[in-house]
Order: structure tokens, then sequence, then C-alpha cells
């Protein structure tokens, strides 16, 4: 223990910068972040809900901003997190009953919270314009 | 090491751990139909005129999943941010009043949020 020569010999470990960045690791931190963004996106959800219960006029407001070009991507962007999320929760649970944890099993799974929640947001719109007219 | 579901849960040595993530996951199973239900409402709901939104916002079955969604999704939150909270912030007096700022936060949110469709509910 005191020979610092047999130390030197030692690999330096963890590598802490040294990594190559995974799809999991990518996801789980989407996982969060997506939670963040909802954390504070439920404050658009009170304006509009307020602005319902309040007047027109300031429900008009609201409708104003998300008709908007950028308010309606912040919506879909709004949706895709929620999705996003969703599925990543969906992956939590799947962990906690102990399955899907190996390399392969988790990449899929990251790989599936991906195109999922994609689909989901593009599909959730597609029918809701549709369904407007 | 294993233990049965219903030793587990409430011990601990804070004898609050079990319960936190017991509630985040009870939320996350909960906030699944939930918000899907509610996607579903806002999408159908987005660019519509005031008196559309308030004629489905205040039929029932709408209200009362509207109502079920921001409860269920509170109650996640608050857990949620606590976590984030706890890993990033390590002075303890900043720690106490995020904690603090986040509970305000998610009550705050919970009661305009079911004041609004309470009131749309019952009548402008
Ligand atoms: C739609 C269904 C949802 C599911 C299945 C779900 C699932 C989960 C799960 C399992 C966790 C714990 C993650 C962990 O243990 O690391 C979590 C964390 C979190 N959720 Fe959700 N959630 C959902 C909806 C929401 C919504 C609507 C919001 C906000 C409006 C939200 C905000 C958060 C936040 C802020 C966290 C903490 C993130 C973290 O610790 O990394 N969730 N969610």
């Amino acid at each position: 223990m005191t020979d610092s020569s047999t130390r030197t010999e030692r690999p330096l470990s963890p590598h802490l910068s040294v990594y190559r960045l995974t799809l999991t690791m990518v996801m789980s931190g989407a996982h969060r972040i997506t939670g963040v963004t909802l954390y504070f996106g439920t404050l658009i959800l009170v304006w509009w809900l307020v602005a319902a219960a309040t007047s027109p006029r300031n429900f008009d407001l609201i409708n104003a901003v998300f008709g908007t070009w950028i308010g309606r991507l912040v919506l879909f962007g709004y949706t895709w997190a929620l999705f996003h999320h969703m599925l990543g929760g969906v992956r939590h649970l799947i962990w906690d009953t102990g399955r899907g944890l190996g390399p392969v099993e988790s990449r899929r799974l990251a790989l599936a919270t991906l195109v999922g929640s994609i689909v989901l947001a593009v599909l959730v719109w597609a029918i809701g314009l549709v369904l407007r007219g | 090491m294993r233990n049965s579901f219903h030793h587990i849960r409430g011990l601990g040595s804070a004898r609050s751990g079990t319960e936190h993530f017991w509630m985040q996951r009870l939320t996350a199973v909960a906030n699944i139909p939930l918000v899907m239900a509610f996607v579903v409402i806002l999408v159908t709901l987005a660019g519509r005129s005031h008196a559309a939104v308030i004629a489905t916002l205040g039929q029932p079955m709408v209200a009362i999943l509207m109502i079920a969604t921001v409860l269920s999704v509170v109650v996640h939150i608050r857990l949620g941010m606590q976590v984030i909270i706890e890993d990033y912030v390590n002075s303890e007096a900043r720690k106490i009043a995020l904690l603090m700022a986040n509970t305000f936060f998610s009550i705050a949110v919970g009661l305009a949020a079911v004041f609004a469709v309470l009131r749309i509910s019952f009548g402008l």
C-alpha cells in the first residue's frame, strides 16, 4: 500500500472523462429533462384553464399566442415531451419488475421510447387536425 | 436480498423513502391513462373558441378527468422535482428553500387548475 511505484502502475479508474455516449445514457437524461420541462409546462395548462374560467377575452389572448407558429411548435413539443416522458416512465416501471435491464434489451427499450414518442406525438396531432376538419 | 412487498413498504431508515418511491410509481401508473385522455382532449380543443372549450370542459366526465389528472400530476411532479433537488443541491439551506418552493409551486398549480375546472363546471 505504501509503495508508490506499484500504485502508479495501476490503471486510473474510473475514466470519468473517457466514455462513449450511448443511446441509453441520452435517454436516461432525456427522461429527467422532459420531466423538468413538463413540470414548468404545467404553467401553460394553468394559464389556459384559468383563462377559460375567467373571460373570453383572456381566453382569446392565449388562443392567439398558441395559434402562432411558435405557439404551435411549443404545443407540439410539449406533447412530444409528454409522450417521451410517459414511455420513458413505462421503461422505468418495466425495470422495476427486474426486466429489460440487459444491454440489448435496454438499448431496444431506449430506441422504442424515442421512436414511439415521435410516432405518438405526430399521430395524436394528425388525428386532432383530422377530427377538427 | 429479497423482502416481501408488504414488509418493505413504509420501512427503511428514513421511514419515508419507500413511500416516496411508491407514490412516484403509483402516480406514474395513474398518469398513463389520465395523460393520454388529457392529450386527446387538449388536441381536440386547441385553437377552438372560448364557448366550445367551456362547453367541453364543463361536462362532468371531462371535468372529473381533468381534476384527476391534475391531482395525480401534481403529486407526481412534487415528488419528481424533490429527487432532482436532492440530487443536485448540496447546500442544506438552499435545499430546504427549494424543497419548500417545490411544494408551494405544486400546490399552487393544483389549486389554480382545480379551481378553474370547477368554476367552468359550475358556471361562469
Ligand atoms: C404520462 C405518464 C407518466 C409516467 C408513466 C411517468 C413516470 C415517471 C417515473 C417512473 C418517474 C421516476 C423516474 C426515476 O425514478 O428516475 C418520473 C419522474 C418524473 N416525472 Fe413523470 N411520468 C408521467 C407523467 C409526468 C408528467 C405529466 C409530469 C409533469 C407535468 C411528470 C414529471 C416528472 C418529473 C419532474 C420527474 C422527476 C424526473 C427525474 O427524477 O429524473 N411526469 N416520471
